[in-house]
């Protein structure tokens, strides 16, 4: 068996160490954890201070400007979701978003709820 | 994980601007059709996710001659379908293979339930989907996918084959077809309810 650090990556194992430069390497975010479908959304209208942030972060706080979701942002940045995770907790530390989770989840899903998406479902 | 503002009574809490998303997984095997069905009843998204091996993946994913590799790509398709305007019902497609697990316990909190979309050529596939949600009690139904040419088999037999509950769904469908999907997913929320009804306690997180 090869050592540790003998590194063998193919194509296929993609960009591994690229995506996580953006953090400084970080693979764990701060603070508490959040959904995937948690909502995110800016606490200002404009940055004070744009030139502080890596364009990934802005790019983030751009789309966090109307309400979103964790998955959504991913998948607009096209960044791997772990890597979006620390970006979003890096600025939830300086107070530019608000991530939280949408209500459905914090309990059971409700009865009222699921004849809600029930009736949504039927009519789609 | 549960900050958010709820109204223990469980009505519709709710403030402006406020929207209600609900998660339900579609499992299965590879190429069993999880991103068609996901793509014939929503926009599908792609999402991509980078992440660390955990101890318990590299026990079970075989790494033989990738032994330096300590992260692993895993795509998943993801759909959003807007029932309301401030109700958004999330599909997340899962890869099946157990090293996937760890993603799964991320998307099973809170989740509404799950739809183990099945192959009936290759039933086994699904078994370590049913053994998951089986083991958290994660509400599922079974649905299986009727290739062109797979021979169509009794849903009962199915049952019998995947030792499934005589109140487990089991329906058949055409991944492609959006009538078809939607049929799955109302299939789905009708059997939580009924889950629902048996047991009166709610509020259990």
């Amino acid at each position: 068996m090869p050592s540790n650090d003998e590194r063998w990556l193919d194509a296929e194992a993609g960009p591994v160490v690229r995506p996580y430069a953006l953090t400084q390497g970080r693979t764990r975010h701060t603070g508490e954890s959040f959904d995937l479908v948690a909502t995110v959304m800016a606490t200002q209208a404009t940055i004070a201070d744009p030139g502080s942030l890596a364009p990934e972060h802005m790019s983030v706080l751009q789309l966090a400007r109307a309400p979103t979701t964790v998955a959504d942002i991913a998948s607009d940045v096209d960044l791997p979701l772990g890597v979006v995770r620390i970006i979003l907790a890096d600025l939830r530390e300086l107070g530019l978003v608000m991530i939280r989770t949408p209500v459905v989840m914090a309990e059971r899903i409700d009865k009222h709820t699921l004849r809600e998406v029930l009736n949504g479902l039927r009519g789609l | 994980m549960d900050y958010g503002v709820s109204d223990p009574a469980g009505g519709n809490p709710r403030s402006p601007g406020q929207h209600r998303a609900i998660k339900i997984l579609l499992a299965g095997g590879f190429g069993v059709g999880k991103t068609t069905l996901v793509g014939a009843v929503s926009e599908i998204r792609p999402l991509r996710t980078e992440e660390p091996l955990t101890e318990g993946s590299l026990r079970t994913d075989s790494t033989a001659g990738v032994e330096g590799k300590t992260t692993t790509t895993v795509a998943m398709d993801f759909g959003r379908i807007s029932l309301r305007s401030d109700l958004v019902l999330y599909l997340f497609g899962t890869p099946g293979q157990q090293r996937f697990w760890f993603m799964w316990d991320e998307l099973a909190i809170g989740a509404l339930g799950a739809v183990v979309l099945a192959d009936t050529r290759r039933l086994a596939d699904s078994f370590p989907a049913i053994d998951y949600f089986e083991r958290r009690e994660i509400p599922f139904i079974v649905a299986l996918n009727c290739f062109d040419g797979a021979r169509r088999y009794d849903p009962e037999d199915v049952r019998m084959a995947l030792d499934l509950e005589p109140e487990m769904p089991i329906v058949q469908c055409d991944a492609r077809s959006k009538e078809s999907a939607k049929d799955v997913l109302i299939a789905l929320v009708e059997h939580v309810l009924v889950t629902a009804s048996e047991e009166p306690l709610s509020g259990i997180a």
